[in-house]
């Protein structure tokens, strides 16, 4: 099965690098899925975002990403965050109360961390 | 002869309390430079990937341009952010980049330039507001921890400034930007350096891979670019608060590791020195004692 690295990395730290088989994300122009092989490309992700990465493993990775890009090349994708959470380090009452902030950074950190957790928004 | 024993011994004790504190700042700034070292490693896989995605953009779309990239003619105004600590105690750390802030001031001013101060740390507050000098704006509280919130702050103000419309009244827009801070480039070398972070020269990798012609992007290269820019500004502007954090730290343990050595020095001396007072003393104590008792009996055997 074919499969490409992915940096998943923010500011701060790495948070998590490997080979996966796929990454599902949203970019300012809408959704997008990518697979091993797909041509070169450079986007921007909307400020609430979630990214999914199906590692080979057949685990399935989820994160909240906030002011994030995306760069794919050959056989390698990286995400660029401003600041990212992984799914299991979300607290998810503390993201529920941010998602009614009135603050739209933390609005939309609250928003994508309730995504990545897969609570209803 | 007491009274100067009683001397010698507060001025022991007194110096013994100031080791205990420089020799507790030398133990924190010990421990604060490893964990600064490590946050300094922690930002680098973000900053190269910004570079690679920098690099690929610049290869894709030749005719970039972008007024973060573009020298401006007749610039006339330049700001300057000086990067200093909040706390003393080490040693020529915030002298030295002062120094090396008034030298590119200076330098500027002979440009025909404007100089628009921005500074960072209380000690660089300090020591402009002293001499009357306009700070723009300044930042505190954060010398040794800065979070990359600190610096997208930081970055923002700079990047409006720098982007704001021109031919305003009082014309608030900055033409060029520069950083002065402190590298980090060993346990033994820190160096004070003035970088220039706008216009942008994007540091793009050696090894520029032979480029594929079809990239494609979402959204356009040029609004691409527009987001990216500033975002780039902020990883450079972290990584010098990183650095110039890591080397504060390094100044403050080597400046705390000889006021503890001369701590020591000093209750050696004083230590002798009160020695010798006590044996002064005692010396004397049994001279006039013996000579009492010869005077006693000299006027016992006349009688």
């Amino acid at each position: 099965m074919a499969e490409m690295t992915v940096e998943l990395v923010a500011v701060e730290r790495r948070l998590w690098s490997g080979q996966a088989t796929a990454v599902f994300t949203r970019t300012t122009e809408g959704d997008i899925g990518i697979l091993p092989r797909h041509i070169p490309l450079l986007g921007e992700l909307v400020p609430d975002c979630v990214v999914r990465i199906d590692q080979t493993d057949g685990e399935r990775l989820m994160a909240a990403v906030q002011g994030g890009f995306l760069s794919v090349t050959g056989e390698r994708v990286s995400i660029l965050a401003e600041t990212a959470q992984l799914a299991d380090e979300i607290d998810v009452e503390q993201a529920r109360t941010d998602a009614a902030s009135d603050d739209e950074a933390v609005r939309n950190r609250g928003v994508s961390q309730l995504r990545a957790t897969e609570q209803s928004v | 002869m007491a009274a100067e024993l009683r001397i010698l011994r507060d001025r022991v004790r007194a110096v013994q309390s100031i080791k205990k504190i420089t020799r507790a700042y030398e133990l924190i700034a010990t421990s604060r430079i490893g964990k600064a070292r490590n946050r300094v490693a922690a930002a680098l896989p973000y900053a190269e990937e910004m570079t690679k995605v920098l690099t690929a953009l610049s290869t894709a779309a030749t005719n970039l341009s972008h007024p973060l990239l573009t020298p401006r003619e007749n610039a006339h105004r330049a700001g300057v952010l000086v990067v200093t600590s909040d706390k003393g105690m080490c040693g020529g750390y915030n002298s030295n980049v002062l120094r090396r802030a008034e030298e590119l001031q200076a330098l500027l001013r002979e440009e025909g330039k404007q100089v628009a101060l921005y500074v960072v740390g209380r000690k660089g507050i300090g020591y402009y507001r002293f001499r009357d000098r306009p700070i723009v704006q300044d930042w505190s509280g954060f010398s040794e921890q800065p979070t990359y919130a600190d610096a997208s702050e930081i970055g923002d103000i700079l990047v409006d400034a720098f982007m704001s419309e021109a031919g305003q009244v009082g014309d608030e827009r900055l033409d060029e930007l520069h950083i002065v801070y402190t590298e980090f480039q060993s346990m033994l070398t820190q160096r004070p350096v003035a970088k220039r972070v706008a216009p942008l020269d994007v540091e793009y990798t050696e090894d520029a891979p032979e480029q594929l012609p079809d990239y494609e992007f979402e959204p356009e290269a040029e609004e691409l670019l527009g987001s990216l820019l500033p975002k780039y500004v902020k990883t450079r502007l972290f990584a010098a608060l990183l650095e110039a954090a890591v080397s504060e730290s390094a100044y403050r343990q080597r400046a705390m590791k000889s006021a503890t050595d001369n701590a020591n020095e000093l209750i050696r001396t004083y230590t002798r020195q009160m020695n010798s007072a006590r044996q002064a003393q005692i010396t004397q104590e049994i001279s006039e004692i013996v000579g009492g008792a010869d005077a006693l009996a000299a006027a016992g055997s006349e009688e």
